[in-house]
């Protein structure tokens, strides 16, 4: 058995007296597709900014690719930040720079490649994410809802991480383009190797891409593994989110 | 955590051939050293490349090696890969399976153009500007026939936020601009023996023209930048849209009360300015030429006629109007990016000030002609 890629144990998490997590636990492994679910306000994305370190929970252990988030020197913290990348829910690009620009910007500070290269890997890069050639001298301003997240996606992939963050990742999309971007996602995770971590509340991504995920409600993760492990948990909040009988997910 | 093994590359020259052996990590970190080795090199006319001993790639050695592929060929040569790890070459398909291609970057028009194109839209910029005074003014005629319809609370909630909340910043600039002026004038008319002329140098520049104009550009700065980055900000997240389609007008909501606040306060501040302006010449009367608070304000009230102090505060309302409308209209120009709520803030404090010294200058002609 390999180490597990990130472990949660025991986090706690409060907003002044607002109480997130109580002691939420998860486990995600090497090359899994793994998503946090709950209802809106349960927390999923505050879980998951913890993990890339935009937060801090009160107590408990996050350990990342084997290090604990909490002991981590800052050239550490550079250094694990360089093996994720995070796609935002809006695609956070940089709206004073073209999308080929928002990608050179990583290879530019982090590397020290020549300028025809980065070229060359920029335009692979928007290729491998399905936008058009010439999206790479556009302004974000000038994309569409789903270029915008494809662009934020190949900026996400410049470094070739081995972890991938994404955050509602299909929200805003017709239900066309949210199953080319599920099939995208299982691609580069079945070809590079990837393990990724998502927040979503698609059904349909679900149902067909994610391997293994933890639902939090309640301030607790109520249940992680499989679809057909959790929906085997006879839980109100399971048969809610699911909406168990009402569109065709049953046991 | 393994050890990483350096990318290399050993070049070998044969009678007709080049062999190119590729070895170790050829990731992101080890590259630049093998991309320098790659742009020098005399070749013979066929290339093999032996990759069999890479033990590890990621796209940015993949990209590197295709490149330079692509150049060779380019330079006609002949060029051959052997060694093709499978793993490596699920990588390879994911990247190059679709037709790979480059698109230049679009042209930029000759400088010609450019200029035309900007000179262009700033005329048009006149005529939106109109535009948007006009369309303003019908909207108060129409609130003025329907006075419930405006916004005392939101006038009062700027009045406290242009006005009273900009006292500090007001006294310490124009005590300071007293000071300024007492000293220089000081050491010029001791020079005659005329000290006491400084409190006409005080009373009439301050109340006339400095104090005006210092609280203009204080209020510019301050106010004027705010209204620009509000508006904009708000326009940025839609939320003018949805005033729009609940029926709220901006110019009655955002625009008016804006005006109205800073039409209100700028002669009260321009007041106090004067006050604290001619404190600051005072003190510094006081201490260069032993002229007392009481010989002061004697000499002043002599010295220091109405309409000076009148033409200052008329002013007031002038600068307002142009401060809040300038900065109101750019904050309607903001458009969906971040860097343009700077961009015109910026925008909106250069104009306001420009605009109210060519006011003023209006003023001091006109008011001059009329012996005033």
């Amino acid at each position: 058995m390999t180490l597990p890629i990130i472990e949660v144990r025991n986090i706690v998490t409060s907003f002044g007296k607002n109480l997130i997590h109580d002691h939420v636990n998860c486990t995600i492994h090497r090359n899994e597709i793994y998503a946090l679910l709950g209802g809106s306000g349960s927390g999923k994305s505050t879980l998951m900014r913890e993990m890339i370190l935009l937060e801090r929970p009160q107590s408990g252990t996050i350990r990342v690719l084997g290090h604990d988030l909490s002991t981590l020197t800052p050239l550490e913290a550079i250094r694990l930040r360089r093996s994720w990348g995070v796609l935002f829910q809006s695609g956070a690009l940089y709206s004073s720079l073209t999308v080929g620009e928002n990608i050179a910007l990583l290879y530019t500070e982090y590397t020290d490649l020549s300028p025809k290269l980065i070229d060359e890997l920029i335009q692979l890069k928007i290729n491998l994410v399905g936008l058009p050639p010439h999206a790479k001298h556009l302004y974000p301003s000038q994309l569409s809802g789903g270029m915008v997240k494809r662009a934020a996606l190949a900026r996400a992939l410049a470094l070739d991480p081995k972890l991938l963050f994404l955050d509602e990742p299909t929200s805003g999309l017709d239900p066309l383009s949210s199953r080319q971007f599920d099939a995208l996602i299982q691609q580069l995770r079945d070809l590079l190797g990837l393990t990724v971590i998502m927040v979503t509340h698609d059904l349909d991504t679900i149902h067909h891409i994610v391997d293994r995920f933890t639902l939090l409600g309640e301030k607790k993760a109520i249940a992680e593994g499989t679809l057909k492990e959790v929906l085997a948990i006879d839980h109100p909040i399971i048969d809610y989110f699911f909406q168990k009988g009402q569109h065709g997910i049953t046991r | 955590m393994q050890s990483v093994i350096p990318a290399s590359l050993t070049i070998t020259h044969e009678s007709i051939q080049t062999l190119l052996k590729c070895k170790g990590h050829w990731t992101i970190e080890n590259l630049s050293e093998v991309s320098d080795q790659l742009e020098n090199l005399t070749l013979q006319p066929t290339i093999l490349w032996d990759v069999a001993e890479i033990s590890e790639i990621d796209s940015a050695g993949i990209a590197l090696w295709q490149l330079n592929n692509r150049l060779f060929e380019q330079k006609g040569h002949q060029c051959e890969t052997i060694g093709i790890r499978n793993e490596h070459s699920h990588l390879y398909r994911l990247l190059y399976s679709k037709s790979f291609q480059d698109s230049p970057p679009p042209d930029l028009p000759s400088w010609l153009y450019r200029l035309g194109r900007e000179t262009h839209s700033s005329f048009l910029g006149i005529g939106t500007f109109l535009s948007f005074l006009g369309e303003a003014f019908i909207l108060l005629f129409f609130t003025l026939r329907h006075p419930h319809l405006i916004r005392y609370r939101s006038i009062g909630a700027h009045i406290l936020e242009t006005g009273a909340k900009a006292l500090p910043i007001i006294a310490i600039s124009a005590f300071l601009i007293g000071v300024v002026v007492a000293y220089q004038s000081v050491v010029q008319l001791q020079k005659f023996g005329a000290d006491i002329f400084i409190v006409d140098m005080i009373g009439i520049s301050l109340t006339r023209e400095l104090a005006p104009l210092i609280t203009a550009i204080v209020v510019a700065g301050r106010s004027g930048s705010a209204f620009t980055a509000q508006i904009g900000a708000m326009k940025m997240t839609q939320e003018i849209d949805a005033m729009r389609t609940m029926g709220f007008d901006p110019f009655t909501f955002l625009v008016w009360p804006r005006v109205f606040a800073l039409m209100i306060v700028m002669p009260l501040l321009i007041f106090f300015a004067d006050m604290v302006g001619i404190f600051g010449g005072m003190v510094i009367a006081n201490a260069q030429s032993n002229l007392s608070f009481t010989e002061f304000i004697n000499r002043l009230q002599g010295a220091l006629a109405l309409k000076h102090y009148l033409i200052g505060i008329i002013k007031g309302p002038f600068f307002a109007f142009l401060i809040a409308f300038v900065s109101t209209y750019r904050g309607f120009q903001v458009s969906m990016n971040t860097e343009s709520i700077g961009q015109y803030t910026t925008k909106s404090v250069v104009n306001s000030i420009f605009l109210v010294i060519a006011c003023d200058a209006i003023f001091s002609i006109l008011l001059t002609e009329l012996k005033l």
